[in-house]
């Protein structure tokens, strides 16, 4: 047969996937991104560029200087794949608080949709596939200027992408399944204030959890955001232990697991009644 | 089962239909049928039932209790097929405010299943029939009410629907968007789409509606075409009565008792309203004379011919829009 045959066949796949109803709602979130792109990527490449600058290498001038961080290695790549999983997280946060909010109950882009063959469900699965969309182009974009800083250790590091990934949805499908069960953003204020910012400050994107009081600690280990920096960092890092990332990795998946979960309930709740 | 047999013939049946939210019943057990071709309506006031009615006929809302099905199916297990077939017009809105007006149309139409080419096809056509051509790469938020509720329309329409359902689709816009849009509702129905809709604005059911019932707290409390209800509940003619009164002097039910007995046996039935008397009659002009010569002297005297509104208020007591 011609060689054509075979690709033909791999896109008739694709269209096959992606007919899929859910995917309809994933084409909406993307036309809304096609009209603000160039924000999203000049905002993907700026954060990226002025953590790494001012803390890779301005507070760690004087923390190298000082013993430096445990391992030895410039606290510039220390942080580097911590602060990429960190900006995944804390995008896919915000997307699933008010975005979301927004399309329940402000431009009831959802009640619209309801309207045609899309069901809650569809929504759903529309719109955790856009977030994973955005939190693959931030860990893209954090990994390109990554590069450009040269704070890489090993080939492995890039795994840091589908990692801030795993971790991304591990905080929005939780996040969404709350954002379906609020009538107002208040909450949200909240969250971000005594939950979110909290964790990044101190899941050890900056410094290890080992420096933190031991009656806190534990609550680093509930988090998954702790997980998803450990991980990134032992492979940015060539450091690692494969009994340690295997349970990072399966708690990352039991928070997207229970979220999930939780969410497909209190989407249909609210939105089919 | 004669029953399921006729089901299979209406685009809507209904029967005992049911819509409680705890021990509320928004909806209690309403009967009715919409023919193909048809438009049929639900007159009522705000909290009658009629959104909660339309949103189980748009299978958004699950059914309580009761028969309900939509071309022949059940919104239960039939949901995605049967609004794949339905164009929605619901009360809000709805759209969509970052995107543009064509985008708007193009992402509904994808809903549906459309090839974008298609749908940009579709998108070109319903704009230029709901007169927003103009405004296609516009945002949606500085469109006016009646722009905005064209373009709910005309996104209701991207799918071709044959029942479109249309949840009080005038309310809150000005006389001249009001006819516009009856305007582009009629020529939809001399298409041959099914109309239902929902209003508590009578000039409106009698403009577009074949058939309509009558919805107050959760019951259908009458049925029939405009003309059939209002010959039916009222006469002809309502003659308007204003009196003017001295700011305390003259309670109003003493005043009415003394005013019924003036008119007694020149009206069907007398309606007290706050500010005026309404008096149903064959012949508001002769009724007029007659109770003039009684030596009765009111401040304002209007004949006009009876309206569902009065409809309403026999059947009810209370006037349609509080």
């Amino acid at each position: 047969m011609t060689a054509g045959a075979p690709v033909a066949a791999r896109r008739g796949l694709l269209v096959g996937l992606t007919s899929h109803p859910s995917f309809r709602f994933l084409e909406h979130d993307l036309l809304v991104f096609r009209r603000g792109w160039h924000s999203y990527i000049l905002s993907g490449l700026s954060q990226p560029f002025l953590y790494l600058l001012s803390m890779g290498i301005g507070l760690g001038y004087y923390v190298n200087r000082n013993g430096g961080v445990p391992g030895g290695v410039p606290y510039l790549n220390y942080i580097a794949p911590a602060l990429l999983v960190t900006q995944a997280m804390m995008a896919a946060s915000a997307e699933s608080a008010w975005p979301l909010m927004n399309k329940i109950a402000w431009d009831k882009t959802y009640l619209a949709a309801l309207n045609t063959p899309l069901g809650a469900t569809n929504l759903l699965a529309g719109d955790l596939m856009w977030i994973a969309f955005r939190a693959v182009l931030i860990s893209v974009l954090f990994f390109a200027v990554i590069l450009l800083f040269g704070a890489v250790s090993s080939p492995l590091a890039i795994l840091a992408i589908p990692i801030a990934l795993l971790t991304a949805i591990s905080f929005a499908a939780p996040i969404m399944a709350f954002t379906a069960t609020q009538k107002t953003d208040q909450p949200f204020n909240m969250l971000f204030r005594f939950g979110i910012t909290p964790l990044f400050l101190f899941s050890g994107t900056f410094f290890p959890i080992d420096n933190l009081p031991l009656f806190v600690r534990p609550l680093a280990w509930f988090t998954p955001l702790y997980h998803g920096v450990s991980l990134a960092r032992s492979f940015s890092l060539g450091q690692v232990d494969p009994v340690a990332d295997l349970i990072h990795v399966a708690v990352l998946c039991g928070f997207v697991a229970a979220g999930l979960v939780a969410a497909r309930i209190t989407f249909r709740r609210r939105l089919e009644v | 089962m004669p029953d399921s047999l006729s089901s299979q013939d209406y685009v809507i049946h209904a029967r005992g239909l049911t819509k409680r939210f705890g021990a509320f019943a928004a909806v209690d057990g309403v009967d009715f049928d919409v023919a193909a071709g048809e438009a049929f309506g639900f007159l009522g006031p705000n909290g009658a039932g009629k959104t909660s009615t339309m949103r189980m006929i748009g299978t958004v809302s699950p059914v309580t209790a009761g028969t309900l099905t939509v071309f022949g199916l059940d919104p239960a297990h039939h949901g995605a097929q049967i609004r794949s077939r339905l164009g929605v017009v619901p009360q809000a809105d709805t759209l969509d405010n970052e995107l543009s007006v064509l985008e708007n149309l193009l992402i509904y139409g994808r809903y549906f299943g459309l090839p974008w080419r298609e749908a940009r096809r579709r998108a070109g056509e319903l704009l230029d029939f709901v007169q927003l051509t103009e405004r296609s790469g516009d945002q949606v938020e500085p469109l006016s009410g009646g722009m905005k509720r064209r373009l709910v329309i005309a996104r209701a329409l991207i799918n071709e629907p044959s029942l479109l359902l249309l949840d009080e689709p005038t309310t809150g816009l000005d006389p001249q968007a009001r006819h516009l849009l009856w305007d582009r509702l009629y020529r939809l129905k001399q298409r041959g789409v099914t109309l239902c809709l929902t209003t508590h604005y009578m000039d409106e059911a009698e403009q577009l509606c074949d058939r309509l019932v009558v919805m107050d707290k959760a019951k259908i409390v009458a049925e029939g075409s405009p003309r059939q209800l209002i010959e039916r509940y009222v006469t002809r003619e309502v003659l308007e009565l204003r009196f003017n009164r001295e700011a305390g002097a003259g309670e109003a039910t003493g005043e009415g008792v003394n005013l019924d007995s003036q008119l007694e046996g020149l009206a069907d039935r007398i309606e007290h309203l706050p500010d005026r008397l309404l008096v149903y009659t064959a012949d508001g002009d002769a009724t007029a004379a007659a109770a003039f010569e009684r030596g009765l002297r009111p401040a304002s005297i209007l004949v006009r011919r009876s309206s569902l509104e009065d409809v309403f208020l026999r059947l009810t007591g209370r006037s349609l829009v509080e």
